[in-house]
């Protein structure tokens, strides 16, 4: 968890504002290598990108906070998402839903009090043929039970 | 001796990898020389991981293969085809294949993705070399004689679209493929960026040539970061090979392209908020006039179209416009890759002419529901799309023959409900969506999805139902007709017809426990 405050937060975002400093329409690639850089988007970050694009402080903030994906608040180490659209739904999605937030403990959005887990809705991963789907951070997965769901969240809540 | 494990995400997701690893480690500790080709998905998605054997008789398939598996698959000498409970033979004669009229996804699931000889081998880029020798005004009157309509849903023609970005004078024309594919229900964008990304990559430089435009975007949403992988790849060879960049297959006309990742925003599919979003800003949606073909990115005149709009054009440019046209019913010309999603037994990409009837696909095709139990309601075209029981499954598969039901076909996803499907939750649900991804910028939208949301609740409480009802209808109106776009204009569709079709589950009551 504390490997991300001991960068040097604004040195690290210059040099990602700088592999854009050709890029038209910039600030939503900026916004994602940033994220994926520190975890999140560091407040002190985001004046940095006003004043690169000459755009104001607002702007910025008002397109990280439009976007689901961008967070302003550092997530836990691993993040559960899990698939609450319609064909996930057909399969049983809903009670999949419920059962991860009860034992976790935690609402969509929400990281465990130990940092471990975040746990996110996501509408649709485009694997609506073998639902219910979600995703271990970058890894999809497929045909969910709550058998593999609980496997999941004993392993990532470890 | 060569091996196709897919890499399509589905298959991923489904455990192709362990696969893959199982297959390379069996084989070398058996001294046996494999190749393993990481190929797209044929999209018959109840049987990934497919994995399919090169033999003299040609490839042979196995599936839902698991890592597991593997052992008694080389036992059993599945490298010459050989006889296993997982074997399903030749994959172009199981019928789910052999049923589709594959024009787009003709090489989806057969090459390797980012194989340009593979591609070559398909006729790749000869669509291509085709626009360049007749020029744009032909290559334009043959997509408009192709009759092709816009593959995200609208169905607006593309090669009048195209015609429009032609005729307008500017600096800089662009090509903006949306692949923000966030329908419930779909994956042909994704399986065609993952399985055939060179198709695509042809389809908006035949686009450029025809519109006198240099640069492509294609926002990929993030969710999809397998297809924002092969897709980068896939430009970066194609660039190597100059079939992007300078003087196109030389020609006079240059064209290169980006991908361009979204950041979870339902809303940036609808293509004003698209470029929006594509210009670094909030995915708001902006008000048409101007339409982007005259003032799109950075306000120069656009060509937005859908992946599979673009994927098309190969076959287009390749066959003619009337080889094309030659496919389908009425107005709706040539195929549509339909996805079958849900609570279906044999779910997966199916691509036909348009004209099949719904109940063909979900009975027929599909095999009706993986839970044994009868289909209860379909929704077609996505989270905005209509819900239909089975009491129309007459209804043809057509832009208009949908509109006339009440309905949409929108990007051609076919989600599945059984008996255990409770309709005043999936009209809560889309009013739910609706508030959720709602962009915010006009007030029937915005605020409309919360109050449908409120009013459906007190509809289950039992609060005037009737009168709850009746003022459901009218929200919907207002939404239908006051929107800004499709977002909020369309949720009536699947809170009406739920309603309408399913008037019991309306009349439900919690129990007084509950309250």
């Amino acid at each position: 968890m504390g490997g991300y405050v001991t960068k040097d937060v604004v040195a690290t975002a210059r040099s990602v504002l700088e592999r854009h400093s050709t890029q038209e329409g910039a600030l939503l690639p900026i916004l994602r290598d940033l994220q994926d850089e520190f975890g999140y988007l560091p407040e002190p970050v985001l004046p940095l990108v006003a004043d690169t694009l000459n755009i104001s402080r607002a702007e910025v903030y008002g397109v990280a906070t439009f976007y689901h994906d961008f967070h302003l608040e550092p997530r836990g180490e691993h993040t559960i998402t899990l698939c609450r659209a319609e064909a996930c739904q057909s399969v049983g999605g809903v009670a999949l839903a419920e059962r991860a937030k009860a034992r976790l403990g935690l609402d969509w959005g929400e990281t465990s009090a130990d940092g471990r887990v975040t746990l996110e809705q996501t509408f649709c991963l485009g694997l609506c043929a073998c639902g219910p789907a979600g995703m271990i951070d970058e890894k999809p997965v497929a045909r969910l039970t709550p058998q593999k769901l609980d496997a999941i969240m004993a392993e990532v809540g470890e | 001796m060569r091996v196709f494990v897919p890499k399509d995400a589905a298959a991923i997701a489904l455990g192709a990898e362990d696969v893959a690893a199982a297959v390379q480690e069996t084989a070398e500790a058996r001294g046996i020389a494999v190749d393993i080709v990481r190929n797209g998905s044929r999209g018959m998605f109840w049987l990934e991981p497919m994995i399919e054997a090169e033999t003299p008789q040609g490839r042979i398939a196995y599936g839902p293969v698991e890592a597991h598996d593997v052992t008694s698959l080389f036992d059993a000498g599945f490298l010459d085809g050989g006889s296993h409970p997982l074997r399903i033979g030749k994959p172009e004669e199981h019928p789910f294949l052999k049923r589709q009229t594959r024009l787009v996804f003709e090489r989806c699931g057969i090459t390797d993705p980012l194989c340009l000889n593979d591609y070559r081998a398909y006729k790749g880029f000869e669509g291509l070399k085709r626009a360049i020798e007749m020029g744009p005004a032909a290559t334009i009157d043959d997509v408009i004689l192709s009759g092709l309509r816009g593959r995200g849903g609208a169905g607006f023609p593309t090669g009048i679209k195209w015609r429009t970005v032609a005729e307008t004078v500017a600096p800089q024309k662009y090509i903006v493929c949306n692949a923000d594919e966030g329908d419930s229900g779909t994956f042909a964008d994704r399986m065609i960026m993952e399985g055939d990304p060179y198709c695509l990559i042809e389809g908006m430089a035949i686009a450029a040539v025809a519109t006198g435009a240099t640069q492509g975007y294609i926002y990929i949403r993030s969710e999809y970061p397998h297809a924002v992988s092969t897709m980068s790849e896939a430009i970066v060879c194609a660039r190597r090979e100059g079939l992007l960049g300078e003087r196109l297959l030389g020609s006079g006309h240059s064209f290169d392209m980006e991908v361009r990742v979204g950041a979870g925003a339902y809303i940036c599919g609808e293509e004003t908020s698209l470029l929006e979003s594509l210009e670094g800003k909030r995915g708001e949606v902006r008000a048409k006039p101007p339409l982007p073909a005259h003032k799109g990115l950075f306000a120069q005149p656009t060509v937005v179209n859908n992946v599979l709009s673009l994927a098309s054009l190969h076959f287009i440019l390749v066959e003619g416009g009337k080889a094309y046209r030659d496919y389908g019913m009425g107005r709706s010309r040539g195929t549509k890759p339909i996805q079958l999603a849900g609570n279906i037994k044999h779910g997966g990409l199916f691509e036909t002419a348009f004209g099949i009837t719904l109940g063909e696909l979900v009975d027929d095709i599909g095999g009706g529901t993986a839970s044994g139990r009868p289909v209860r309601a379909v929704q077609v075209g996505g989270p905005l799309g209509a819900y239909f029981p089975p009491a129309l499954f007459d209804t043809h598969f057509d832009y208009e023959a949908f509109t006339e039901r009440g309905g949409l076909i929108g990007h051609g996803g076919v989600v599945v409900f059984d008996d255990t499907v409770d309709l005043w939750e999936q009209a809560r649900f889309a009013f739910e969506f609706c508030a959720f991804e709602s962009c915010g910028k006009c007030t029937p939208c915005r605020i409309g999805a919360v109050r449908g949301v409120e009013t459906l609740d007190k509809v289950r409480a039992g609060i005037n139902p009737a009168a709850n009802l009746a003022l459901i209808d009218e929200l919907c109106e207002a939404m239908k007709f006051g929107s800004l776009c499709a977002l909020g204009g369309f949720v009536p569709y699947p809170v009406t017809s739920a309603i309408k079709y399913f008037p019991e589950d309306f009349a439900r009551r919690l129990p007084a426990a509950a309250e």
